[in-house]
Order: structure tokens, then C-alpha cells, then sequence
């Protein structure tokens, strides 16, 4: 049947080497199907065409999912970084992006002072969860992917394209270790092919890629929804709209052992991403219970 | 958690899909559709794993464009279902099978409307109604009671309202909201998308 031949269904997948994440990105050239592969162990191989100007990635034989693993994990010295809060929102004036700056190993706060938000290209930035490591890794591939596809096709990628990107480099890696859950904050300028405006994406290691207008990931993150889907609009103004996700982080952070120390945010617009000073929740939360033994004084003051 | 149905009348296939994506104990999107345009009379519908639903949809669903392209033709419904099981089925038994639930619902010119369920384990069976997920449960015996192959559209509508109604009161999730499509002769249709009021 002529799907059969297409789709080379006599090739047999198990005989695919391992993913690596750098080898076929380096060699295109030695990547033909056809070649014998030695070893593998159970993950998919990405396969890349041969043509310089194609997309990076050749998408053969569908990536399945990966619940069982043959090889036995080296045990790891300590446990993964893990925990936060981040969160990515449209409004009518673009879109927001706001994380805290914490890594946490176990019980160890590891970093006080990460950087969650991370550039990929003018006007996309891309807000991390999940294993640090991961997450840093896999945003600057992600960063030479699109700076690659410009050089190529002479123009950005969309965010959808870029999220879909993605989601296919993380495809093989499905069942390992790998945890990486990014939210994509972007403005899509046209023309590239997409309608113009803001777009929040969520793509994670387990394969989904969600669009939508609200997401918040991570350990704090339904302590971040609680004060977010009380207080999103569409027509917030910009200071409003900061200080929404302000207190959503903050909150987060009070309530969430994993999240905490400061909140990073950034600002998405058609002219670009640009980076607000990072802010200490530390004082934040004593300026407030300031505030409020004030206010507490007050009534108490009225009362007598 | 996840809600598939399938109803087949004598010209007229309808099919509605829950429409939240949730991650854990978060639904991290609540319009979210569960539908693949497989061909111009073709739909799939895709429930299971994570990354699995949309990876295996999109593939057949870019295959099934191809071959339209290759030879000049669509595949039939029945062509389609058989095609995809053969997928499941061959990876069925490798290290990574995906793990899916699929209602494929078309509309041959020859033959009429047809509905297939299909399930992670590659089995396929064409069938007048279909479910897929805990809902299921609850509502296969009133698609049992009421279906007559013979239905309208408007009976079909009705059918699906009870099943709905249904989940709404005896499921313990809650899934506000579906999307809903009709498969004809003329192609696919969008019903416009059920909302249950609470009662």
C-alpha cells in the first residue's frame, strides 16, 4: 500500500540508535537512514535531512510514548533541582511573564537568585519549571534552533512554530528523566505566517502544547491561579497588570516551601521583551504586615 | 477524566468531546479540542497520554493528507480506521507504544456514515455508539436504552444532552463544557459548543 512504503513500516524501530542531543545537530551529514544502527536503548533517534536549508529535525516514524526504560539509572549524587513559580499571561497591553528565583535540591535551597525568564530572541522570552539543568539546556537549544532558523529563512519563527519546535525536540526524550515544563511569553510580528500579537504557549516534557491566554507551572503554581483567575482581565492597565502577577508570585512564594526569594518580571510588547528590577519578597511581605498592623491599629484606635 | 462520544445516524455522524486539558490537579486550558480533521469528512478524536494524543493524531492525520496528495483520492472511513489501528498496533508491542483513545467518525460517499472505536490496545471495532473514558461508564446504558438507528439530528442532540445531564449530576470531575461536531455528506459541522447550566 502505498501509505506502507511511505511510511517504511518494514524499517524496525527498535533498531534506532539512542537520541543524542548534540550528535545529529552537528553531523547532518551522517545521518542517512538505511545505515545500521549499533546499540540503543530504547529512546527514539532524531533523524535530521540532508538538505542544509530544511528544518533541523526529519520526522520519519511517529516518536511513541516511552513508559518503561531497559538500562538502569546511574543513581544520581542528589536530588534534581525542582519547585517554582512561574506564570505567563495576555492582556490588552501584551503579554507578562513573572517567576520567583528559587532552585531548590530536596529540601536545600540551591540558588537563591536563578533566573527563570530567559531571552530567546527579541520578542520571546521563555519562563522555566521543572529540573533546572533541564530547563537551562533546553532554552538554549531552543535559542540556537530559532537564531538558526533566521539565518536560514530570514525571518523569526512564530511562537507556535517555535513551540511546536520544541515540543518535537523534546518528543524522544519522553519516559526519561528529562523534566522540563516552559512557557513560551512571545509577540508574533507579522508577516511570519502567524496573526500578529501576544501568545502564551506551554510546552513540557511530557509532550503537551497548550495555547491559551493564562498559564502558571510549577509547585506554586495553584496558589498562583487562585490569585490570577480572581483578578485577570483582558483590559488591565500595565501597572495593574504588574502588580497582578506580583502578588500572585508573592503569594505563591508565602504559601509554597519550593518557591521564594525574589520575583522576576518581564514585559513583552511589539517592540519587545524588557526586564523589570528584581524585587525582594522578603521585604515585600514585612512592608505589608507593616501595612496591615497599621491598618489593625486603626480600627482598633476607631473602636475605642 | 477525559470524555469522548459518538453517535451514528442514518446520514449524519455526531461526535462530542470534553474540551479541558488538565495536568494533574490543574486544567491548565478549558477550551480545548480533542478533534483532528483527518480529511474533509473524517474526524478523529483523541484522548490518552499527554504528548501521545496530539503526536499520533497529527501524524495520521498528515499521512492521510499525503496520500490524498500521492494519489488523487481520500481514503474512506473504513480505509482510515484500519490504517491507524495498524499503527497502534505495530507499536503496540515496542518499548514505546502510545497510549490512546480514539472515536474515528467520517462519512463515505458509498457507504455512508460510519463510527469506529478504537482503543490503546489497538482494538477496532465499528459501532452505532461509542465512549470513551470514566463517562462511559455512566452513559453507555442510556445510549443503550434510547438509540434507534433511525434517529434525526434532533434526536441524536437530544441523546447526547441526556448523557450530558448525566455526567454532569453522577461524575465526581466536572466537565463544563464539550465540543460538538456533525459529520454529513456535506462535510463537518461545527454544533455550537454545549455548555451545561448546573441545575
Amino acid at each position: 500500500m502505498a501509505l506502507e512504503d511511505f511510511c517504511s513500516f518494514r524499517n524496525n524501530p527498535h533498531l534506532w540508535t539512542p537520541a543524542s542531543l548534540l550528535l545529529p545537530l552537528q553531523n547532518p551529514a551522517s545521518s542517512t537512514p538505511g545505515i545500521p544502527k549499533h546499540h540503543h536503548s530504547g529512546r527514539r533517534r532524531l533523524e535530521l535531512s540532508n538538505k542544509d536549508d530544511g528544518p533541523p529535525l526529519h520526522l520519519s516514524l511517529p516518536p511513541a510514548s516511552a513508559a518503561r526504560r531497559l538500562m538502569p539509572t546511574v543513581r544520581r549524587p542528589f536530588p534534581l533541582t525542582h519547585g517554582t513559580t512561574t506564570l505567563g499571561f495576555v492582556f490588552q497591553g501584551g503579554v507578562i511573564a513573572a517567576a520567583d528565583t528559587r532552585a531548590s535540591a530536596g529540601g536545600l535551597v540551591a540558588c537563591p537568585e536563578v533566573h527563570k525568564i530567559i531571552p530567546v530572541h527579541s520578542h520571546l522570552v521563555v519562563t522555566s519549571s521543572g529540573s533546572g539543568a533541564d530547563c537551562v539546556l533546553w532554552a538554549r537549544a531552543l535559542e540556537r534552533e530559532i537564531r538558526l532558523y533566521r539565518l536560514r529563512h530570514g525571518r523569526v519563527l512564530s511562537v507556535r512554530g517555535t513551540a511546536k519546535l520544541l515540543a518535537f525536540m523534546l518528543h524522544p526524550f519522553k519516559g526519561t528523566d528529562v523534566c522540563v515544563a516552559l512557557t513560551l511569553c512571545g509577540w508574533d510580528q507579522g508577516p511570519n505566517g502567524a496573526r500578529e500579537g501576544p501568545k502564551v504557549i506551554y510546552v513540557c516534557s511530557d509532550g503537551a502544547r497548550l495555547q491559551g491566554e493564562l498559564f502558571s507551572v510549577g509547585s506554586g503554581s495553584p496558589y498562583a491561579y487562585g490569585i490570577l483567575d480572581g483578578g485577570l482581565r483582558w483590559n488591565l492597565s500595565r501597572e495593574e497588570a504588574f502588580s497582578l502577577a506580583r502578588e500572585a508570585v508573592f503569594r505563591a512564594t508565602h504559601r509554597d516551601a519550593y518557591s521564594g526569594n525574589n520575583v522576576d518580571l518581564v514585559y513583552i510588547t511589539e517592540k519587545g521583551w524588557s526586564r523589570r528590577d528584581r524585587e525582594d519578597l522578603k521585604e515585600e511581605y514585612y512592608t505589608r504586615k507593616e501595612e496591615i498592623g497599621k491598618i489593625v491599629e486603626e480600627r482598633c484606635g476607631k473602636t475605642d | 477524566m477525559e470524555y469522548l462520544i459518538g453517535i451514528q445516524g442514518p446520514d449524519f455522524v455526531l461526535v462530542a468531546a470534553d474540551s479541558v486539558a488538565a495536568s494533574s490537579i490543574i486544567k491548565m486550558k478549558d477550551d480545548h479540542d480533542k478533534m483532528f480533521k483527518l480529511s474533509d469528512n473524517i474526524l478523529l478524536l483523541c484522548v490518552g497520554e499527554a504528548g501521545d494524543t496530539v503526536q499520533f493524531a497529527e501524524y495520521i492525520q498528515k499521512n492521510l493528507q499525503l496520500y490524498k496528495m500521492r494519489n488523487g483520492y481520500e481514503l474512506s472511513p473504513t480505509a482510515a480506521a484500519n490504517f491507524t489501528r495498524k499503527n497502534l498496533a505495530d507499536y503496540l508491542r515496542s518499548r514505546t507504544p502510545y497510549h490512546v483513545n480514539l472515536l474515528l467518525a467520517g462519512y463515505d460517499q458509498a457507504d455512508g456514515p460510519a463510527l469506529f472505536y478504537m482503543d490503546h490496545l489497538s482494538a477496532l471495532a465499528k459501532a452505532p455508539f461509542a465512549a470513551h473514558g470514566y463517562g462511559a461508564f455512566l452513559t453507555l446504558s442510556i445510549l443503550d436504552r434510547y438509540y434507534k438507528p433511525d434517529l434525526t439530528r434532533e434526536d441524536g442532540v437530544a441523546l447526547l444532552q441526556k448523557c450530558i445531564q448525566e455526567l454532569n449530576k453522577r461524575f465526581i470531575l466536572n466537565l463544563p463544557s464539550f465540543n460538538v461536531r456533525v459529520i454529513d455528506k456535506e462535510g463537518v459541522h461545527d454544533l455550537e459548543k454545549v455548555r451545561v447550566i448546573p441545575q
